[in-house]
């Protein structure tokens, strides 16, 4: 009798998604002692303290049973509150599915629409899930290649162009991960022209919209007419409020869409984690000015890091959302995977290679700016190094 | 251009330039230059100093917070008895109060001793001092926003997101 193999017995689809080539990297740069990193993607603030003081006041208080499917009540109308107050989003808590996660409301969205055989349109660069998720769900990705000369946006033509009639779902992943990238009212409202009269839905992530630094806050398509009936919004804790460790977000939806996410992550999840819920209650009702504070110390980062980078030689567009610049290497000669791997065996500093977020970001490094200017300092004096050495 | 921020940035970090200052705030070096010169001028930036956590350190220091009750001079308030103990090295700050007392002074010495025989020397003898109190620093957990016994480190996991 042969051996049995467990691994013969997977998901075809999961086994064939190729391997992060990221993790290798970094697998190299846990290894090694002393590594200067702009490489995360996660607030180095931690959860302020009102916030983290709520959930353990929950906990004093015994709150420690399941939830409502859907969330605590009182967090999804806060949350209605909050999307109003914020972003003049009109929603109700019948709307609001509180999940594990913004993460969690992409594999739902992507699940409860994909029929086999669908497509997805999945801008890029971008995140690393969303084309994953659709292909686990019986979709096949098809990727639409942002360019800087566009300034990595989403254009309607590019859209229309990968528009077919097996369209299910266009994911929106703006405020953009790793490009920085937003869509303002007017570029929005372009492509809400073009998904005027079709039956795509969109899945707006809109995990970054709290960190904008341009004068006009985060629109979202919801906003826009005859979208909010096509639209799921994903939304989330993690970056507003630094809350990455409570593992909770949401999804915004028409009712009947909220009712089927809401049956999916009952079947799956039950809940979102209740401590977590009662925190975040806390932070939506009075962290406000949490978000300023955050925002205002990633906004000096930000100017201060786009400034090294072009002061390097390797040019960088200033972005104007999330905590993100990504900085053209293309002037070097090297790859992004061979820019990163050098740089960080010869000068011990690790950045992520923007090819990692999708074809379209070969030529690019992602550069996360949740790090203090002092830390920053000494990663740029680095990568000045590493430019030097470099030349012949 | 406001001078608060670039105020409320020295505050955080008195080390940091004009020109990490000026990046920061989009402005250039010159015009943020222009604005902490006239800040020094005008006396609103009056010093600069680093946080040291000495308990870490083999220097011996202790602290005390001094309650005083005193007689105001007519004329001129609390400034004047206020001045006469600022003018002390040992007297690291002091407050008006409001409440119970009068003025709160902070004082450093090398022991205990040195600083009680300060208070009953020369603090308590003055002729406006009506009454004073005590109390010694036993551990600093933060001062002026800073914590003292927490060392701040990075344990962020390496993740793609």
């Amino acid at each position: 009798m042969k051996p049995f193999d467990p691994k013969a017995q997977l998901n075809d689809v999961l086994t064939s998604l190729p391997p992060s080539g990221i993790r290798k990297l970094f697998d190299i740069a846990a290894g090694m002692d002393g590594v200067i990193s702009l490489g995360i993607g996660e607030p180095d603030f931690i959860t302020p303290w009102h916030i983290r003081n709520a959930g353990i006041h929950s906990l004093e208080k015994g709150r420690t049973q399941y939830t409502a499917n859907a969330g605590l009540k009182e967090l999804r109308a806060e949350t209605a509150r909050y999307l109003r107050r914020r972003f003049g989003l009109e929603y109700g808590p019948e709307n609001i599915l509180i999940t594990v996660g913004g993460s969690e409301a992409i594999d739902l969205t992507m699940r409860a629409f994909i029929r086999p055989g669908d497509e997805v349109i999945v801008p890029q660069p971008s995140f690393v899930c969303y084309g994953p998720l659709a292909a686990l769900a019986g979709a096949r990705p098809v990727y639409v290649e942002l360019k800087p000369e566009d300034g990595f946006k989403l254009t309607p033509d590019a859209l229309k162009a990968a528009l077919t009639p097996r369209t299910k779902l266009l994911v929106l992943p703006f405020p953009n991960n790793p490009t920085g990238s937003i869509m303002t009212a007017a570029e929005l409202e372009a492509i809400a022209e073009v998904l005027r009269g079709t039956d795509v839905m969109v899945l707006s992530d809109e995990i970054y919209g709290e960190l904008t630094y341009t004068e006009a806050r985060h629109v979202s398509i919801a906003s826009l007419p005859g979208m909010k009936e096509r639209t799921v919004i994903v939304g989330g804790f993690s970056k507003a409020y630094a809350m990455t460790g409570w593992r909770l977000g949401y999804a915004v939806s028409p009712v009947e869409v909220n009712a089927a996410l809401t049956k999916l992550h009952q079947y799956a999840i039950m809940c979102a984690p209740t401590t977590s819920q009662y925190a975040a209650l806390e932070a939506l009702s009075a962290g406000d000015n949490d978000i300023e504070e955050m925002k205002r110390e990633y906004n000096y980062r930000r100017r201060f890091i786009v400034k090294g980078f072009n002061d390097l030689g390797l040019n960088c567009v200033m972005p104007d959302g999330a905590f993100y610049c990504f900085p053209d290497i293309s002037s070097t000669g090297l790859c992004s995977d061979e820019f990163c791997r050098r740089l960080l065996e010869e000068q011990k500093i690790a950045l992520v290679p923007g090819n990692a977020f999708g074809r379209s970001g070969e030529g690019h490094v992602r550069v996360s700016y949740a790090y203090s200017i002092e830390h920053i300092k000494l990663a740029l004096a680095g990568i000045q190094k590493f430019l030097d050495s470099l030349i012949p | 251009m406001n001078d608060i921020e670039i105020l409320e940035l020295l505050d955080k970090d008195s080390a940091l330039t004009a020109a990490d200052i000026a990046v920061m705030l989009g402005k250039s070096e010159d015009e943020v230059k222009a604005i902490i010169d006239r800040c020094k001028a005008e006396g609103i930036i009056v010093g600069n100093k680093v946080m040291i956590n000495w308990r870490k350190t083999d220097r011996e220091l202790v602290t005390a917070l001094i309650e005083l009750k005193v007689t105001p001079q007519f004329g001129r308030g609390f400034d004047q008895i206020a001045e006469r103990f600022y003018q002390y090295d040992q007297v690291k700050s002091v407050y008006l109060m409001s409440g119970t007392y009068d003025l709160a002074l902070q004082i450093e010495g090398k022991n205990l001793n040195e600083v009680a025989l300060f208070v009953a020397e020369k603090l308590a003898p003055m002729e406006a001092v009506v009454s004073t109190a005590t109390h010694f620093v036993l551990k600093k957990y933060k001062e002026d926003g800073i914590m003292f016994e927490e060392a701040e480190k990075d344990d962020r996991q390496v993740m793609l997101f």
